[in-house]
């Protein structure tokens, strides 16, 4: 127990070691990559859903992909594990070129996903579920399956297997139950826990934490960081900024179909491109000349009002700079503003 | 009125000759939509492939009977694989919209005047089960027993075509049954539920579904044959739209995903219409009931056997042998 610990610590500590000294560049290159991609393009008729130039993923880190909502993160995902069709590029996975490679195959390959919307297999059982994961069954052959003696041994070992998973997942209460009888929390469990029968390299979570209340969240985040403890890698999905800082150990940002920034999880959220990224989508409405000088009056307004704030000596001070403040710009752009910003808090 | 006609037809209609081959259509229906998912309308399309298959190979060609039964299972095969290559990627609604229209497509074609050299047009073809009922060991008469007063008998190429039915009944069961035992059948019945998870574990979608697609339809072509050897022949318009409609109506009566739904779906269905046959047909015949003449009363048991299915959609749309918590799990 005590020697796992220690090992679990070196874990983070080899991966946090590893990004310490990178450039905070968009596709800036890592020491052992286990997913590089290039040019990866997808068009929506007229819209550019994904236009990533270069992005390398390192192996056995943790690696969150935000970005807000629209930026292409899900649909990258799809280009990755080949539930779509990229327009073009390239991406290699352990140096095995992967692009038009169909799904199952890129599962095979060990490179696994889940999905934003939880595809649990409703009207079969929990213990089914977790069995359909394992790779190279003898009984999925058509021939084989109507002989089940010899498929009977291979499919004890899967079910110890599952049952172990699920023990680990605190679902083996419920593994005879339909799946389609769980909760929300329970089948992003199982999605989870299912993946990991395939015994994947590289995990692909498409936001894991969606809809799952605050108790269970904090045993999904520990199965998360257990996976790189066991040496997978791990991709993820996030728009909950505490658990990206919390458990990831690298950050990679897009924005309209983009990669704009990369950096540790710590700074990252105060890097220039990432904040015009996140708060400067609510200004992309179309602007009249009027309107942009009215903002930029009611900003400079603002930030008079802040010096004579500071300046000013108490009770005098703030009364006339908060109506100039009014005055000028009307009350509606700045409050919105400062929602956003505490969201991202 | 003759009770004792209507119930004698109606016991022997659970096991007779319509039951036998709509049973083994619908076991091939049960693989498509009740495992797999796959909406396929197209069911009495493999029975028309394999029926023909085996008459245009015995009349036209003159080769033996069991080369006509292997050419009528190669033909279901082969269809199976030209509808699914184009389809198979589809959402389940267009396969059915696809699938539909190819059973039309072989309907017309078997009574084209183009044809009518090979498929015998509207007529279709007769005289190609020599071979058959050359094999049959049941000497000439009568077989069968009296149940108290009503009589239960079968002639002896009856029994012939019948023992062979259910003999194949029997094993396509029991193949099903070992197959969704399986772990094969789980992934069939992943596919139904989500495709995509399915695909993401690793597994090929397409070349399950194929095999369901090919493995239903050889099934179901059993029911041609069934078919063509009980009658003595085949005509196209046996194998249109609506024969494939009885049996889903079998299919979900029985209870989707169970072995033997689609056997006892079948008899029941066969047994509610023969039952109304005899029991309105003798009560307009006997004065009973005035206001229908002997015409609207074999249109008037489909109005009721339909009524029946309603009434059964409503209080209990597992079918007989489905299980109530899938139904509850579908409808959340």
């Amino acid at each position: 127990m005590h020697a796992e610990t220690t090992e679990n610590t070196g874990r983070k500590a080899a991966a946090l070691a590893v990004f310490k000294d990178l450039a905070r560049d968009p596709g800036v290159p890592k020491p052992d990559p286990i997913l590089v991609v290039d040019n990866v393009v997808r068009r929506f008729g007229g819209l550019t859903a994904v236009e990533v130039n270069h992005v390398e993923i390192q192996r056995g880190s943790i690696t969150a992909l935000i970005g807000p909502n629209g930026a292409g993160k899900t649909t990258f995902f799809n280009q990755l594990t080949g539930f779509d069709t990229a327009d073009s590029g390239s991406w290699t996975f352990n140096g095995r070129s992967m692009n038009g490679v169909p799904a199952h195959k890129v599962a095979r390959a060990g490179m696994v996903r889940t999905f934003q919307l939880t595809k649990a297999l409703s009207r079969l059982t929990v213990l089914e579920n977790m069995r359909l994961g394992a790779q190279q069954q003898k009984g999925e052959n058509f021939w084989q399956a109507l002989l089940p003696s010899l498929w009977r041994g291979q499919e004890a070992e899967i079910t110890e297997r599952a049952e172990d998973l699920l023990a680990r997942f605190k679902l083996d209460a419920k593994r005879d139950d339909f799946a389609g009888a769980l909760s929300g929390g329970q089948r992003k469990l199982l999605e989870m826990a299912r993946a990991l029968m395939v015994q994947p390299e590289l995990v692909m979570l498409d936001e894991p934490m969606a809809g799952v209340n605050p108790a269970l969240t904090q045993s999904l985040l520990g199965h998360v960081k257990d996976l790189r403890e066991q040496g997978m890698t791990v991709l993820f999905v996030e728009h909950d900024m505490d658990m990206v800082r919390d458990i990831s150990d690298w950050v990679i940002v897009m924005a309209q179909g983009a990669v704009i920034a990369e950096g540790p999880p710590s700074t990252i959220m105060s890097d220039e491109r990432v904040i015009d990224a996140y708060l400067g989508a609510h200004h992309d409405a179309p602007l009249s000349e009027g309107e942009l000088e009215a903002q930029l009056q009611e900003a400079e307004a603002a930030l008079e009002a802040e010096i004579s704030e500071s300046e000013g000596s108490g009770a005098t001070a703030p009364e006339p700079a908060s109506e100039t403040a009014s005055e000028t710009a009307g009350p509606e752009p700045e409050p919105a503003t400062a929602t956003e910003e505490e969201k991202q808090k | 009125m003759d009770w004792i006609t209507i119930i004698s037809t109606t016991v022997k209609a659970a096991i007779n000759v319509e039951t036998v081959l709509y049973a083994l259509a619908a076991i091939g229906i049960n693989v498509h939509f009740g495992y797999t998912g796959l909406l396929n309308f197209g069911q009495a399309a493999f029975m028309g492939v394999a029926g023909y298959g085996l008459a245009v190979t015995v009349t036209v060609l003159g080769l033996p009977f069991w080369v006509g039964v292997i050419v009528g299972l190669i033909s279901a095969v082969i269809m199976a694989i030209l509808l699914g290559i184009p389809t198979l990627h589809l959402r389940a609604d267009y396969l059915a919209i696809v699938t539909i229209a190819a059973a039309e497509i072989v309907r017309l074609v078997f009574r084209s005047v183009q044809f009518k050299s090979v498929f015998g047009g509207s007529d279709g073809r007769r005289g190609f089960t020599d071979g058959f009922y050359a094999l049959n060991p049941f000497p000439e008469g009568n077989y069968g027993f009296n149940l108290g007063p009503v009589p239960l008998f079968f002639n002896s190429r009856s029994m012939w075509v019948l023992t062979v039915g259910w003999l194949l009944i029997a094993l396509c069961c029991g193949l099903v049954y070992l197959l969704m035992k399986s772990p094969w059948g789980r992934v069939l019945k992943a596919i139904r539920e989500d495709e995509d998870a399915v695909r993401s574990l690793g597994k090929s979608v397409f070349s399950y579904k194929m095999q369901s697609l090919i493995l239903g339809g050889v099934i179901g072509c059993l029911g041609g044959f069934i078919y063509g050897l009980a009658y003595g022949s085949v005509q196209p318009d046996v194998f249109g739209t609506e024969t494939t409609f009885y049996l889903y109506t079998m299919v979900i009566l029985g209870g989707a995903a169970r072995v033997l739904g689609p056997v006892v779906g079948a008899m029941l269905f066969w047994v509610l219409l023969v039952l109304l046959n005899g029991v309105l047909s003798e009560a307009v015949g006997a004065g009973v009931i005035t206001f229908i003449d002997t015409n609207q009363a074999g249109a008037l048991r489909y109005v009721l056997v339909g009524l029946g299915l309603i009434l059964l959609l409503i209080f209990r749309p597992q079918g007989i042998f489905g299980d109530k918590r899938e139904i509850a799990i579908d409808a959340r």
